[in-house]
């Protein structure tokens, strides 16, 4: 399988989502370049965290209209697998992959500690190797991670079991229905706020977002026929 | 000689008459002598170069004389001060960069921006050497966490912090905040920075190769900061709220795209020197460029981006517009650097050539606007020895007996003042709005002894901490700057590290006052000693002065920054005690010394007496026997005894699981001051009830006095002193206070 990491200007995860790749799965990565504008080569997009275009005017809203971001869409309409983390989940809502919006954190301060997430959705390209309802510990790091939509939406995500991952205990941003992650409908693109990537050795605190990365190797074998290593 | 004559700007000779240069803090004397170099009297450009190169903050012309007895070298040493930053060997052809850096003056008015652009400076001073920063730290001084200005100040300080370090993807790993009166009105910020660099990428400033071009890169210059450099070296009054205008805006989004541009030209192996524009800007970086080379420069000030219409040639050689730097390169270069420039969105301008004739020349719409010998800029300006003189506070200290408090019988309720203090509390409220493991290094998070970041590829990962306790170095300057020094390097040993080297930052008062600048003196000395005598040598710096208001100077506090090196992750070691039944020891020997403690602020209200006294010799040999017994797997869990003494250590470490402990101290003092006492070269340490003989033998072998004081278990924290309870409460309470006392007074 093969992996693109995409790269803003003030991208600053994508280093960790590179390196992440490389430790839990051992498969092909690259650094794929705002302005390019060929995906094709690729099986999973990851649009990682950082301050793409510095956070200004808001977050997520430049990198948008970045050249790549037109070949992100064709490769998500195609159905191959897209993550994004932090800033890349907001990239990817204003980029209207994913419903909703994310907000300023309700405590209006910038908060970095790990949570507790449940599993909302184990069907979902990128959780298929975790267990429904399970609890895992993931970080986050963001100032506007509150995720918002309206009820109609949310009545939708909740129909469609497009809610991936809730906070579990305390919602360290004030997020609509303790929201930390969504999927589209077809469950081939998933937003997250926290950091999978900075959760894939003990060294670090937690190894439980490996399984992120596990997952998504699993679903492009079974798709492609080759062997499962689950 | 041509005469830029824009409406406002004062003639030569009304800068003469008038005496205006002594607004920019240049003396009679020093006029003089610049009026010598330059066989003529200086314009307003020329008087505003030499005012900046010439003042504190960059010729060190008051602390010089000082800075010459740290030592400097040591086997591990790559390159020491003097450079952007020093670099250490670590092994495997890989070395640590590092540097500390104050912003206190530009925090105290404009608290965000001055903290923000503290933490970009210093940023600029670790890659311009060509290292990939990997790592930030600060330490910070308030005022009394009471009023709603220091609250405005600590929110709007972290708050800055946090903004820049987390935009540009270097995790902020470790640092200290103390609350005291002392620094009412003068905050101090200082902002470390921790780089990775393989010793055959290290770059030097050096503005080399005659007829080379000198090029620019970063955003347009601005009328912001501009005598920065001359702010930061006054005391401040009333009026420096009105040079708010001294106070630059940062932008961590450029720096970002500055940083990887810069990383990759270096990469590219064309570059042949290399310097940030920081303090006092282009005045700065072009002057010591071409004085580390021998050479000279020539700028072409119209060929400077710039923001803002009709600036002058004064203005941008003095603004301290962020995220610039200064490279230069061979001619036919020139193609290769802007494509990598504009690769990250950045323009490169080329603004100057290296000349041979040693002097600094400015030419602007066509005309020569100022020419200035480079060696008079750089190396001649007067360095002061000040004189010095004994104050009468310590002299009243010295008798003052701090045994003659009541006794304290409650010393449950003691203890939750002692944590609930804000200097001792926890910091969570601040590293939480730290990104703190952005780059997935980060093996040991904020609130343990130091950071940890571990160095990926190898085994090997970087231990490091700030450090000084301001109240020691007040009591005594000499005593405290020895033991800022073994306490950066006990926290270090107790993650497991091996000290290597340190980065500090002198911040004091006036050194106009005889009583301020003997406690710099005399800090200094005992600085350097321990220096020598653990092996740290002092790699480079930064001295803040002028930290004063109406109400007088700050404490003295010459913060240490160290850095250590773990050579094995299985080493890294942090303070939580681990599990049920691990057995509890204290290492080291336990005085009466309340002077300058935790306890004596927060439970009698007073700082007063002497600190506590230390003896290098013992502390180094605490120091191998701990490491020692790490580097055999014998040590669990492992914590320096500092603020708030054995009580607090043992309670600190409780924390982290949640599991209790039950200890009993045998000693001959008084219980009250047997547990708050401050007494240095202490260690306490948790071991596996299987590794505990071991540990005890190993510990005998090394000379180290330690007594087992009890086992980890439980939800209590239970302490006796020679079998009678002294302490006791369950860990959630002692915990509450602790975690609490920051957010509480923050709401």
């Amino acid at each position: 399988m093969k992996f693109a990491v995409i790269v803003f200007p003030g991208s600053n995860c994508d280093l960790d989502m590179y390196n992440a790749v490389v430790d839990v799965l051992g498969e092909d990565v690259d650094y794929v370049w705002h302005t390019a504008t060929d995906l094709s080569a690729y099986d999973g997009i990851l649009v990682p965290g950082g301050f793409s275009y510095g956070d200004y005017l808001r977050c997520g809203a430049i990198a948008q209209l970045a050249p790549v971001m037109t070949e992100v869409r064709k490769a998500a309409d195609e159905g191959k697998f897209v993550l994004g983390v932090c800033n890349g989940f907001q990239v990817l809502t204003e980029a209207g992959l994913l419903p909703g919006a994310l907000i300023r954190n309700n405590s209006l301060k910038f908060r970095c500690h790990p949570v507790g997430l449940r599993v909302e959705n184990a069907n979902t390209a990128f959780t298929g190797d975790y267990e429904q309802g399970e609890v895992v510990t993931i970080p986050i790091a963001h100032g506007e991670g509150n995720y918002y939509c309206d009820e109609e939406t949310l009545a939708s995500l909740k129909a469609n079991g497009q809610i991936v991952f809730t906070y579990d205990g305390l919602n360290p941003n004030g997020s609509v229905g303790n929201i930390a992650g969504i999927s589209n409908e077809a469950g081939n693109v998933v937003g997250m706020m926290p950091h999978p990537e900075r959760a894939v050795s003990e060294l670090l605190g937690s190894a439980d977002g490996a399984k992120m990365f596990t997952s998504v190797l699993n679903a492009w074998r079974e798709r492609n026929g080759a062997a499962s290593t689950r | 000689m041509a005469q830029q004559a824009p409406a406002k700007e004062p003639t030569v000779e009304q800068i003469a008459e008038q005496k205006i240069y002594k607004q920019f803090g240049v003396s009679d004397s020093e006029f003089e002598l610049i009026c010598g170099f330059l066989g003529r009297q200086p314009n307003y450009t020329e008087i505003g170069v030499f005012s900046v190169m010439w003042s504190e903050h960059c010729a060190y012309k008051n602390s010089k004389p000082l800075l010459r007895r740290f030592p400097t070298s040591g086997p591990r040493v790559l390159m020491g001060p003097g450079e952007g930053a020093g670099i250490v060997d670590i092994g495997d052809k890989q070395a640590v960069v590092f540097k500390i850096e104050s912003h206190n003056h530009p925090s105290a008015v404009e608290p965000y921006q001055g903290a923000a652009t503290g933490v970009g400076g210093i940023v600029r001073d670790i890659f311009s050497m060509g290292s990939r920063p990997i790592a930030l730290l600060n330490s910070l001084r308030f005022g009394k966490l009471e009023s709603d200005r220091v609250k405005y100040l600590f929110e709007h300080v972290v708050s800055g912090i946090a903004g820049y370090g987390n935009c540009i993807g270097i995790p902020t790993v470790a640092g200290e905040v103390m609350f005291d009166e002392a620094y009412e009105g003068n905050p101090l910020v200082n902002a470390m920075c921790v780089g990775l660099i393989d010793h055959d990428k290290i770059q030097r400033g050096v503005a080399k190769g005659v007829g080379n071009p000198v090029f620019y890169v970063g955003p347009a210059t601005g009328r912001d900061g501009i005598h920065g450099a001359t702010f930061a070296s006054e005391d401040l009054t009333a009026e420096s709220e009105a040079k708010r205008s001294a106070v630059q805006v940062g932008d961590p989004f450029m720096e970002k795209l500055v940083m990887e541009a810069t990383l990759e030209l270096i990469d590219s192996g064309i570059v042949l020197g290399i310097q940030d524009m920081g303090a006092a800007g282009l005045t700065c970086s072009s002057a010591e460029m071409a004085s580390k080379a021998g050479n000279g420069m020539e700028l072409y000030l119209d060929e400077v981006p710039q923001r803002e219409e009709g600036m002058t040639a004064y203005e941008m050689m003095l603004s301290e517009s962020q995220e610039r730097m200064l490279f230069v390169t061979e001619p036919q270069h020139e193609a290769q650097a802007k494509a990598i420039f504009e690769r990250w969105g950045l323009h490169c301008a080329k603004v100057g050539k290296v000349t041979d004739d040693g002097r600094l020349r400015l030419f602007h719409k066509g005309e020569q606007v100022a020419d200035m010998p480079v060696k008079a800029l750089v190396d001649d300006c007067p360095v002061y020895n000040k004189p010095s003189k004994v104050p009468d506070y310590y002299l009243k200290n010295g008798s003052i007996d701090t045994n003659r408090y009541e006794q304290m019988l409650d010393l449950t309720d003691s203890l939750k003042k002692v944590l609930g203090s804000p200097s001792l509390a926890s910091k969570e409220w601040v590293y939480s709005q730290y990104d703190y493991q952005v780059r997935t290094s980060t093996a040991v998070v904020p609130g343990s002894d130091a950071a940890v970041v571990a160095i990926r590829g190898t085994r090997k990962a970087l231990a490091m901490t700030t450090d000084c306790n301001g109240r020691y170095v007040y009591l005594d300057p000499e005593v405290g700057g020895r033991i800022a020094v073994a306490e950066a390097a006990r926290n270090i040993v107790c993650s497991g590290g091996e000290p290597l080297a340190i980065t500090d930052n002198l911040n004091f008062g006036s050194p106009e006052k005889p009583e301020v600048f003997w406690q710099m003196e005399k800090s200094v000395d005992g600085m350097a000693e321990a220096c020598r005598f653990l092996e740290t040598p002092v790699i480079g710096g930064n001295v803040s002065l002028y930290n004063e208001n109406a109400k007088g100077a700050i404490y003295p506090t010459p913060v240490v920054g160290m850095v250590g090196l773990i050579t094995d992750i299985d080493h890294i070691t942090t303070q939580e005690f681990k599990a049920e039944g691990d057995v509890i020891f204290l290492l080291g020997e336990t005085k009466a010394e309340i002077g300058g403690s935790e306890f004596q602020y927060a439970v009698h209200g007073l700082t007063e007496g002497r600190p506590p006294v230390i003896d290098l010799a013992v502390e180094k040999a605490l120091h191998g026997a701990v490491l020692g017994a790490i580097r055999q797997g014998l040590v669990a869990s492992a914590h320096d005894l500092s603020e708030g003494g054995l009580a607090a250590a043992v309670a600190e470490s409780t924390f982290g699981r949640g599991l209790g402990a039950k200890v009993d101290f045998t000693t001959n003092l008084r219980p009250d001051l047997a547990l708050f006492s401050e007494s240095q070269s202490r260690i306490l340490l948790s071991a596996k009830p299987e590794s505990a003989a071991a540990l005890e033998a190993w510990l005998s072998e090394q000379g180290v006095p330690a007594q087992k004081l009890g086992v980890v278990g439980g939800d209590e924290l239970v302490i006796a002193v020679n079998g009678h309870t002294a302490i006791q409460a369950p860990v959630n309470e002692f915990r509450t206070e602790w975690k609490e006392a920051i957010p509480c007074r923050m709401k």
